[in-house]
């Protein structure tokens, strides 16, 4: 799940980054442009050091002030070149590095709204946050500030090393030799220090969902008091965090000792061995001088190395956690070669049709397990079944929000999978059981599914734009808007006024019927409304039917009634597909779930049953007795 | 003007005495994040200090050396005074290393105590404010201040905090040691510092207005992700995704621009630095490199001092980071600080009543209410409900039902008159009373991630697993779970996805059995439950309802059945009131309502 590692087997650090050049090619002459600048700037604070040698052993050395102006005046000239070159190096990476934050970011978002819903059920969004958040923003600074420096440092610090042993042979290798145990101490490191980072991250995205559920459950933490309940469960998380956190800022604390420690004993036997030199006669002390200048310069680079290469692991385990969601397979796409329906008469068929969600066991029956249905064009079919049953599930499959597992569903006889998602979606529109709005007014939320209405410019667009949405209105007599503080130019949804619970449901759906589909695919379109209501937007909603094809999911009787057949879903399966009457009359378990009259009720509707039966067989046995009579007295006739 | 909470948060364009203020909340929030942690700061900082102390000893040991070791070697043989350099600096060296690899683990508890402190504390105050801001305030924003915000804080208190002690220290000490050895050069570095602090301000003024873009760029950002992700279903039937990705290049493009212009000053800053310690190293050494012809400054000595004024500047390109993330989490700590400054608008009582045994009288007093100053949803309410009574609330959608019941749970406060429980004034009730007391099933059915049994222990942290199953039994939703993968230890996703509709709402109405408050609140707690579920449903809320209050508002009128009461609302207004026999047997809408019902039914 979202928080585990896959156990693919891991790849290098540096493989493991490479992925992602793509994102970076187009910046990538800039970065390497930057990386020239900071190492200009690196060799020239290592020249500055050959300078000061040559000013110490030449005009100090005997005593002619002349020399020291045009020395000092290189010195600035060299100061001021590195300034500019650390300037050069900022501009030229920088900006880049934005961009490629940015694409990597529209690429993640794009790659969510693409990936299906089986996919958001199971990420917490938490985790998607932090990754398309705080791990972008680290690889950013990682591209355009740890890698330069990274590449940049490891140069100077050779060419460091290259000009310390031109200083002095013994010196430098000295140097050199106790370097060794740093690289080991890096290796060592990475293993180390990568799990840490890896776990931090995956930590903070856990607490962006223990955050985010807090406040869209706001409401029912309210309702019981829990606000201090829900706080320890996530101070846990936090403290687990903390936790991670230490122990990351322990594994620096070991390679920053190292990185600290090496250095300074390297200068103390340098001193020594320096010393001893120079009292040899071996080295000058305008070498000795410059041995140590050099070294200080180096200094830097080299501690650097211990946050630059913990920034890197960061970077790697944040690109990891990106590709995880880049790598995901969709498993819903758009074919090929689409096929395309020109004018929809919207016929729609279940072929026997299994479906299982992801985390049932393969030997287990499917949610649905061979649905076989058709809903003839232009016919309304209610879908009834107990809670659980698979209504919901069932609808979601109509525009591919799930795959079918086997079997096909068809659209005036084509699969859907055989047509673009965009079209297919155009054909059929969904009014969920939780009515979802957007923040934006009103009437980009009623016109959601008519993007060539609300975004074209056009006069014709504009005045058809207001007849669908005030038709719409109408039909879910939502007229409610109109007392909004702006009318339908009031932004309702998170960002906007808060609705009533029955606002909401008609606002859903009238979203759906202003897509003007071919289906229209209702889940308990009116449980949140009020009976007169109900009525009133069930008698809008059957002229609208009349014409458009209807799968309603009802628990209701009165919504059965809007329809002209009901499918009754059962274990997986429609068992019975009837008129409303007629299901009532032959089928026990309808009986069991839609009917809400009392026992006895029921009772005395059976008993009017049975009498109507009752009149019917006496009708028909004093229909056969009179057959019977006469043929009697056509027998009589006869043998008279 | 003045700008308190979250007021003018979108903004960046404050007024002097407005950043003023808003600077003095967030150094208030600092100041109280530190206050307890103090000693641990100035432990802290002893470590730093003498870790940095040590470091710095280094080039005066190598003057030292060259100054003193080397001639005494060259004249006296004598390798003494060498070797005891050598062995002071690797003394040094090991001895600030180990310190230094120290403070940051100190450093790292340190950061990571105020960050706890933080994250819990915005996290209470969240959890604190009404209903009322939350509508406002969007829970992307929320998610927005506890993430990146808080991301940009923790990077200064990480990596910032420790550049700017140590940097200072460093600078300070570094300094020092230049005025010991050459008060002259001394003179050169302090000329130097002018322009170090012009520039700084310059940064810091130029800095502020970016770095407040970025944090409501980024805002802006998070909240349309937010929103995408929770809406992903509807996004998808409805096409939504390529006006998605455009709005949101926006958002990105923004966010993205907000940075870059703070990364380019960021650009003319750091650079300055550097040219700044330059043209210094230059000066130092002419000034230097002539005495020392004349004879007046050791060669030794000018290396050191060469080597100190280099390092001296070493860390402003450091200082230069932490100045960069401090302007960036102080933005974040405004806007933190503004959400921690927001007042509940539904405040607990400073001096709570107690009711340890409440029997459910709820009335409505003179009641008036509205969401905001156009539209008064409840224009005068006077209601009483006897402990004990079972009322059916019903009425048009939108008639303010659901806020009759908020209101009772207290959710939001009256804007005049009072709604009391057993004579008390919630306003005036214990938190925990009130909570224990009344207990309310909201519409939306609202699941957390975690498995069945903990959603269903919301109601009650305490309950043992048979309670929690006989809850469940209660009101008929055992057997499904029973039926789930895991049964109760079924894991069902966020917001409850893995369960259907009718599920969840049974999964919420268990939750309400096992709280067992004396008011129970169900606001269409059945609405998407099959006929079957709604029967047992309230099978089971015959028995518990029995000696409880309850308000229940179901546009089902099978629900009547077991009320012993019926309120019909209309436009805020109850317009009648009565037992269900008396208003079926009359002529009123109720009459009306059930007969239309009624003949709704098979
Ligand atoms: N994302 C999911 N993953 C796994 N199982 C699921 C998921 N969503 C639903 N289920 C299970 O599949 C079954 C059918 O659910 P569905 O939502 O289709 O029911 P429904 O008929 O719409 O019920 P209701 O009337 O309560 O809305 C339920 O038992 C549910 O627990
Ligand atoms: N949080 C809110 N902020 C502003 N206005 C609101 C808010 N909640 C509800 N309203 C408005 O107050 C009025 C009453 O809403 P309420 O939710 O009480 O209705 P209701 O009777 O419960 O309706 P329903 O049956 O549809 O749930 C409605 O006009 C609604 O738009
Ligand atoms: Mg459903
Ligand atoms: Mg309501």
């Amino acid at each position: 799940m979202s928080t585990t590692t896959p156990d693919q087997p891991r790849l290098s650090t540096f493989r493991a980054i490479a992925r992602i050049y793509p994102y970076a090619k187009p910046a990538m002459p800039w970065i390497y442009a930057g990386m020239g600048a900071a190492l200009a700037a690196g060799i020239v604070t290592l020249i500055i050091p050959i300078v000061l040698q040559g000013l110490v052993d030449g005009p100090l050395a005997t005593g002619d002030p002349g020399q020291i102006w045009p020395a000092a005046l290189i010195v600035l000239v060299l100061g001021v070149l590195e300034a500019v070159f650390i300037m050069l190096r900022r501009l030229f990476v920088l900006t880049p590095g934005t961009h490629i934050e940015a694409r990597m970011r529209n690429g993640l978002y794009a790659q969510l709204q693409d990936l299906p819903v089986a996919f958001h059920d199971r990420w917490q969004s938490g985790q998607l946050l932090s990754r398309a958040v705080s791990d972008l923003n680290l690889i950013r600074r990682w591209l355009s500030f740890g890698f330069v420096l990274l590449i940049v440092n490891s140069i100077t610090i050779v060419i460091g090393f290259v000009v310390l042993i031109n200083w002095s042979l013994w010196l430098g290798l000295l140097f050199l030799v106790m370097s060794i145990p740093l690289w080991i101490y890096g290796y060592l490191f990475e293993n180390k220090y990568s799990v840490i980072a890896r776990r931090a991250q995956d930590q903070q995205g856990d607490l962006a969902t223990a955050v985010e559920e807090s406040v869209h459950g706001i409401r029912v933490l309210k309702a019981f008091g829990r606000g201090k309940h829900s706080l320890l469960k996530f101070a846990d998380q936090a403290e687990l965090l903390r936790g991670t956190e230490i122990e990351k800022a322990k594994a620096i604390a070991g390679i920053w000792f190292w990185l600290l420690l090496i250095p300074d004993v390297a200068f103390a036997l340098c001193l020594l061995g320096g010393v001893a030199l120079a009292a040899n006669g071996e080295l000058t002390v305008g070498e000795l001088f410059a041995f140590f200048a050099t070294a200080t310069v180096l200094r830097f680079p080299i501690e650097s190395i211990g946050f630059l290469l913990s920034m890197t692991f960061d970077a790697r385990t944040a690109t990891d956690r990106f590709f995880e969601v880049m790598d995901e397979i969709n498993t819903i796409t758009d074919p090929d070669e689409p096929a395309t329906i020109a004018a929809p008469t919207g016929r729609l068929t279940f072929e026997n049709v299994v479906f299982r969600y992801q985390d049932a066991a393969a030997d287990t029956p499917g949610t649905l397990n061979g649905i076989d249905l058709t809903l003839e064009p232009g016919e309304t079919m209610a879908l009834v079944g107990i809670t659980g049953s698979g209504k919901t599930t069932m609808t979601a499959l109509t525009t591919r929000l799930y795959d079918v597992t086997e079997g096909r569903v068809l659209l005036d006889g084509v699969d859907i999978r055989d047509l673009t998602r965009e079209e297919l979606r155009r054909h059929i529109a969904m009014a969920f059981e939780d009515a979802t709005l957007f923040s934006a007014s009103v009437r980009d939320n009623v016109l959601l599914g008519r993007p060539e209405l609300t975004e074209s410019d056009t006069p014709e667009a504009a005045a058809e734009a207001e007849r669908v949405l005030t038709e719409a209105l109408e039909i879910a007599q939502a007229d409610f808007v109109h007392s909004l503080p702006s009318g339908v130019d009031t932004t309702v949804g998170e960002e906007g006024l808060s609705l009533s619970g029955g606002q909401r449901q008609r606002l859903a759906l009238a979203r759906a019927v202003a897509a003007n589909p071919a289906v229209l695919v209702l889940d308990d379109p009116l449980s949140a409304l009020d009976v007169d209501t109900e009525a009133l937007v069930e008698a809008a909603l059957r002229r609208v039917l009349a014409t458009t094809t209807g799968l309603i999911v009802a628990h209701r009787p009165s919504t059965v009634q809007m329809a002209d057949r009901v499918a009754l879903l059962q274990e997986g399966r429609i068992t019975d597909v009837g008129t409303h009457s007629e299901l009532l009359k032959r089928n026990e378990h309808y009986r069991y779930v839609l009917s809400s009259l009392e026992d006895e009720e029921l009772a005395a509707a059976e008993r009017v049953d049975r009498e109507l039966k009752q009149a019917e067989e006496e009708g028909r046995r004093r229909d056969a007795i009179d057959r019977e009579s006469r043929v009697i007295d056509n027998e009589g006739e006869v043998t008279r | 003007m003045s700008v308190t909470g979250v007021e003018g948060e979108e903004r960046d364009d404050f007024s002097r005495a407005e950043s003023k203020q808003i600077r003095a909340r967030s150094l208030r929030l600092l100041g109280s994040l530190v206050r307890p942690l103090r000693w641990r700061i100035v432990g802290t900082m002893v470590v730093l200090v003498i870790s940095i102390a040590l470091q710095v000893a280094g080039p005066a040991l190598i003057a030292l050396g060259i100054n003193t070791g080397l001639p005494a070697l060259l004249d006296q043989n004598d390798w003494m005074p060498v070797a005891l350099i050598v062995g002071a600096y690797v003394f040094t060296g090991i001895v600030g290393a180990a310190l230094a690899a120290a403070f940051q683990v100190i450093s790292a508890r340190l950061s990571q105590a105020i960050l706890l402190d933080l994250r819990k504390r915005v996290f209470l105050h969240t959890q604190r404010l009404s209903l009322e801001f939350h509508e406002s305030y969007t829970s992307g924003r929320i998610i927005a201040r506890q993430t990146s915000d808080l991301d940009s804080i923790r990077e200064l208190l990480d990596s910032g905090l420790t550049q700017l002690v140590s940097g200072l220290l460093y600078m300070g000490f570094t300094a020092a040691a230049l005025v010991i050895l050459d008060p002259v050069s001394g003179i050169v570095l302090a000329v130097s510092l002018i322009p170090l602090l012009l520039l700084t301000r310059w940064f810091q003024v130029r800095s502020q207005t970016l770095f407040r873009q970025t944090r409501v760029a980024s805002a802006r950002l998070i909240v349309h992700f937010v929103e995408t992700m929770t809406g992903i279903r509807a996004v998808k039937a409805f096409r939504k995704e390529p006006r998605n990705a455009r709005q949101f290049a926006g958002h990105v493009e923004d966010y993205r621009d907000a940075n870059a212009r703070v990364i380019r000053l960021f650009g003319i800053f750091d650079p300055g630095l550097v040219l700044i310690g330059n043209v210094t190293v230059a000066a130092v050494l002419v000034v230097g490199a002539f005495r020392v012809v004349d004879g007046a400054l050791l060669i030794g000595s000018l290396l050191a001092i060469v080597l100190y004024t280099r390092r001296f500047f070493d860390p402003a390109e450091e200082m230069a980071m932490f100045y960069n993330s401090y302007q960036s989490a102080a933005a974040a700590l405004e806007k933190i600080s503004g959400v921690l400054e927001e007042k509940p608008g539904v405040p607990d009582p400073t001096t709570p009543i107690d009711l340890w045994k409440a029997r459910g009288t709820v009335h409505f007093d003179q009641v008036k209410f509205s969401y905001n100053e156009d539209a008064v949803v409840l224009p005068d309410l006077e209601l009483t409900i006897p402990a004990g009574q079972t009322i059916a609330l019903v009425g048009t959608t939108g008639a303010g039902k659901s806020t009759l019941a908020k209101l009772i749970a207290r959710f939001y406060d009256p804007s005049e008159g009072a709604v009391t429980l057993d004579g008390v004034d919630l306003r005036k009730l214990h938190p925990k009373d009130l909570r224990r007391a009344i207990v309310m099933v909201t519409q939306e059915a609202y699941l957390f991630s975690g498995t069945v049994a903990d959603n269903i222990a919301l109601g009650n942290p305490e309950a043992s697993r048979e309670e929690i199953v006989a809850a469940a039994k209660a009101v008929g939703a055992h057997d499904f779970i029973e039926s789930l993968p895991n049964g109760y230890e079924t894991d069902v996703n966020k917001r409850g996805g893995r369960v259907s509709a009718g599920q969840r709402q049974l999964i919420s109405f268990a939750r309400a059995f096992l709280a067992d408050p004396v008011v129970l609140i169900l606001d269409e707690a059945t609405a998407s439950l099959d006929i079957p579920s709604e029967r047992l449903v309230q099978l089971g809320l015959q028995t518990l309802l029995a000696d409880r209050t309850a308000v229940i508002i179901a546009h089902r009128l099978s629900t009547v059945a077991i009320a012993d009461r019926v309120l019909v609302m209309e436009h805020g207004r109850v317009v009648e009131d009565g037992t269900p026999a008396e208003l079926i047997a009359g002529t009123g809408k109720f009459a009306q309502l059930h007969a239309a019902w009624r003949d709704s039914l098979v």
